[in-house]
Order: C-alpha cells, then structure tokens, then sequence
C-alpha cells in the first residue's frame, strides 16, 4: 500500500514560555519528495524535526505521520540524528548501533530474531560499512560515524529518512559520498534533510523550503533572494540551478 | 585470612557479603558509568540515610528502611530532574541533603544510642548479619534478571535515549528502572562499604574495566571481576592490618586502578617506541 503523503502538519506552533520557535508551520511530504530545509542556527529546524517524530509536543496545531499520530506513525520514520552529539568512548559496536533501529519492530523483552539481523546486515552493507560492523562506533571517522547512522534508520525499514545538519563536520569528499549514498536512497523513501549550510543543499535535493521560526515553502528549489533574507535576515550568497550546477554571489 | 575463613562464620559471611556487592555494583555501575549518573547515585545513596535513621527510630531494620527511601529518593530526582524546572543538579543535591538531615533527625530522636550506625556510615563488612546477605542475594537475582530482560532497552537508554523513543522503546519509564536498580545497588552496597563510599564502588571497577573492553557485555563481567578483586582483596588488608574495611576497600580499589592505568600508558609507549623505527604504520586500534 502505498501513501502519497507521509507526513502532514496543519499549523504548527511551539512555544517555550512566551517565546515562540516555530509559529504556523504548513508542511506536506509526500513519498517521494527530497526536501531540504535550510534556516539559520536557532531558527528551529531540530524542534520541526522532534516535531515530526513526536518527540516534542506542539503547543498548537496538527500533526500526522502516516495519517497517524507521531506516537503511532514513527516507526515508519527512520531519524538520523546530529552525528557529533553521542559520546565518542560509549562502548558499543557498530552492529550493536544498527541493530537499535529495530527495536520498534523486534519489541520488549524479546532478542534480536533472524528477520533483525538480515535487516541490519542489509542496511549496513547499502552505506557500505558492513566490514566495520564490529568496530567501537567512537573509533570511525566522522563520514563513517554519520553512515552508521543512517544505516541504523535504514534498518527499520523506515518510509521517510530525516536527517539533522548531515553534513556537519564531514569534509567535502565525503559529502558528495553522501549526496550519492541519498541519491540511490531516494527511490526507495521520502527524505527531508535540515541545514544550516546552504552549500549542503546541492542539486540531489528537489525542493527547498527556509525555516526561521516560519516556513516559506515553495515546492521547488528555486527560492528568489526575498525569501533567503527574510529568513536569514541578511543577504546570503545565492545558488542557482541550471544544466550545470553553479553558484551566483549576489552583491551586498 | 585462608585460617580465618575456615574458622569463623563472620569471615565467610564478609567475603559472601562482598562477593554480592561487586555483582550489583559491576552491573549497575556499568550503566552508571555509560550514562554519567554517578551524581544521582551519590544523591540516592546518601538520601538513602534518612531511611536507616527512620528504621532505628521505629524500630525496623535500618536495611529495610535504607531500601524504601533509596527506591523513593530514585524516583524522586527521576521525577525532579525530568519534570521540573530545577537545574538536574540543584534537585538532587537538595534531595541528597535533605535525606542525610532526615536520618540525623531520626537518630537523635530514638532513644539510647544506636550501636552500629558507624558501619552504615562507612561500612563493616566483618559486621553483616546473615539476614543481610539474604537481602542481598535477592536484590542481586532482582539486578541480573531485569538487565537480561531489558539489555538491548538500556543499551538505547544510555547510548541515544532520543532514538529510542523515537523507535517507540518506553525510555522515559526505563529511566525510571534504572534509577531503581541503583537503588536496589546501594542497599546492597551499604553495608560493605557505607553510604559515604558507595559511589566509590559503583564508579571504580567500571572505570577500570573500560580500560580493558569496549563491549558492554565485557565491561560488566569485568567489573564484577574487579569488584570482587577490591572487596576481598580489601577484606583480607582489613583483616590483616585491623583497619576499616569500608576505607580499605575503597583505597584498594583506588590503587589499583592508578597501577593498571599507569602500566597501560607504559605499554602504549613502549609500542610507539617499537614502531617508531617502521615506516608510516597506522594507529592501532585498541
């Protein structure tokens, strides 16, 4: 069966105390979209992502995952958090990390079964790491780090991929590695991706929507210079899509 | 010490008395260890002491006592940490605080003088009673049976509670058992070494035993192992020199763990030295 929209959000609103971080957030992924959202440090794209995964509850507004609520419908979602924020020395192995994206469907209690192991297996050798499963995860390089867990998301068998700033810390070959790694990805899953970096927002991304505490949504990746200043509140350097990819500095 | 074991029943209960704690203090401490609590473990244990001081004032045992308000004061600083607004470490300060007070008001309440509160303080494992070691055998099956069921659960809790969730494991009620679980642990632990040192325990052979593995698994069988190295190689200093065994097993412990250090830089040097000489040879790993 498939859902044309994996994820929907009707006017959105959260607030810690009177301060608002995000104020009427409109939002539909569909199954095959490849969304990025790009915004300032602050503007509140980690907060839309824990949003989404019910991991923080909207003071306002309307959220559904799989036409279910985030409780329900997260486990259809597969969320590869900021890479640079577990402890480096945590004891565990790589194949431990992946297999965690199993949890929701291996279930309390109970071991890790047969179906599990294949899952995980297969999610590793798709990144491309399967030789390092037995590695300390606090021993690889930040690329391998950040493959990890996306394969850890992908061994849920998740329907839509959300990454956090993807490309932090992780020198420039390694991010084409990755853009690739999602362009294979993308046939398969939704993926929305949030960044600071405008650069991280390549051609592998089809549509572009800027966050600071609001969403300005386009549904395709062309954004014109008002709607990067209004979000960023200063002019930033502009990347324009054509046959060749190519970026255009806008002069302020 | 071989003599003194054969001979007297205080002796084999020490070294069963010790031999428990390094169970339930290997296992937990790992978790401690991984997930950083050693505050809120030093919050439970001592907040423990009001529940001793109650036990003597009405006249149960002060281990009974230890056990109800180390369970409450875990869910306490769970609930203060996770649901209030209070900075995490003002709340279990002032919970660690607050349950000392209680138990030195209880103890100046009860009449007479209680005998043995110096061994709750800083421990007496040549003093533990058989009904003790009953106690804490249960509390150690309780420890071993909920890890083994819920390995992989707290293995999220530590490693990425967030992720977790998010794959729909219970973490917030998790936490919870955790913190019970530490609770169960200082029970066990007080009478070895005394609310005061307990932290030491829980701290110490993890720290040790991380220096050898990066496997959870293998971090706790060796933490046990070093648990038990420590509580009767501090049990048979103690006998022999007729000092305090709380403290002994702590220093023990202590210097150990400064020796095994010391002689992994040592050996990490001394491979350097070797490969020196070679040609451009990656960093092992280790």
């Amino acid at each position: 069966m498939v859902y044309d929209e994996v994820v929907r959000l009707e006017d959105v609103w959260v607030q810690t105390g009177r301060t608002p971080i995000l104020e009427a957030i409109d939002l539909s992924v569909k199954g095959n979209d490849f969304l990025g959202i790009i915004g300032p440090n602050g503007g509140g794209k980690t907060t839309l992502l824990k949003v989404v995964l019910g991991l923080i509850a909207p003071t306002r507004g309307k959220v559904s995952v799989m036409r279910e609520p985030p409780e329900k419908g997260r486990k259809h979602i597969g969320y590869v958090p900021q890479h640079n924020l577990f402890d480096r020395d945590f004891p565990i192995s790589v194949w431990e990390v992946v297999l965690m994206g199993r949890y929701g469907r291996t279930g309390l209690f109970k071991r890790h079964g047969d179906v599990d192991k294949v899952k995980a297996g297969d999610a590793l050798a798709m990144v491309g790491m399967l030789e390092k499963r037995d590695r300390q995860i606090g021993k690889l390089s930040g690329g391998e780090q950040q493959r990890v867990l996306i394969a850890r998301a992908l061994a849920g068998e998740p329907r839509l991929l959300l990454l956090d700033e993807p490309t932090a810390s992780v020198d420039p070959a390694v991010q084409t590695q990755f853009y690739e790694l999602l362009e294979r990805l993308k046939k398969r899953m939704a993926i929305v991706l949030v960044s600071h970096d405008l650069s991280a927002i390549s051609i592998y991304v089809d549509k572009v929507a800027c966050l600071n505490r609001q969403l300005y949504y386009h549904g395709s990746k062309e954004i014109g210079p008002e709607v990067l200043e209004a979000t960023y509140k200063c002019p930033v350097q502009m990347i324009a899509h054509g046959a060749v990819p190519h970026r255009v500095l806008k002069e302020h | 010490m071989l003599e003194a074991l054969l001979e007297y029943e205080y002796m084999r209960y020490a070294l069963f008395a010790g031999l428990l704690a390094s169970v339930a203090c290997g296992i937990v401490g790992t978790y401690v260890a991984v997930k950083k609590m050693t505050f809120i473990s030093g919050g439970i244990s001592h907040a423990s002491f009001g529940g001793i001081g109650l036990g003597f004032y009405i006249g149960i045992s002060p281990v009974l006592g230890a056990l109800i308000f180390a369970l409450l004061s875990a869910l306490g600083m769970g609930l203060a940490t996770r649901m209030a607004k209070l900075p995490e470490d003002a709340a279990i300060g002032m919970m660690w605080v607050v349950g000392m007070a209680l138990g030195i008001l209880f103890i100046d309440l009860t009449p007479g003088y209680a005998p043995d509160l110096s061994s709750y303080l800083f421990g007496n494992i040549l003093l533990v009673p058989f009904s003790d070691l009953v106690t804490a055998l249960i509390l150690d099956v309780v420890i071993i049976l909920v890890v083994v069921l819920l390995y992989k659960e707290f293995l999220a809790v530590s490693f990425d509670e967030e992720f977790g969730t998010a794959v729909g494991v219970p973490t917030g009620v998790l936490y919870f058992v955790l913190l019970c679980l530490i609770a169960l642990t200082v029970v066990v632990l007080v009478r070895v070494v005394g609310i005061i040192l307990i932290i030491a325990l829980l701290t110490m052979p993890p720290a040790m035993a991380r220096q050898f593995t990066f496997d959870l698994r293998k971090m706790m069988f060796l933490s046990v192992l070093f648990g038990a190295v420590f509580t009767v190689g501090g049990l048979w200093l103690s006998y022999e020199y007729d000092v305090a065994s709380g403290a002994t097993i702590i220093l023990f412990g202590g210097a150990l763990f400064l020796v095994t250090m010391g002689a992994r830089k040592l050996l990490a040097r001394w491979h350097r030295m070797r490969r020196a000489g070679l040609p451009d040879v990656p960093a092992s790993s280790t």
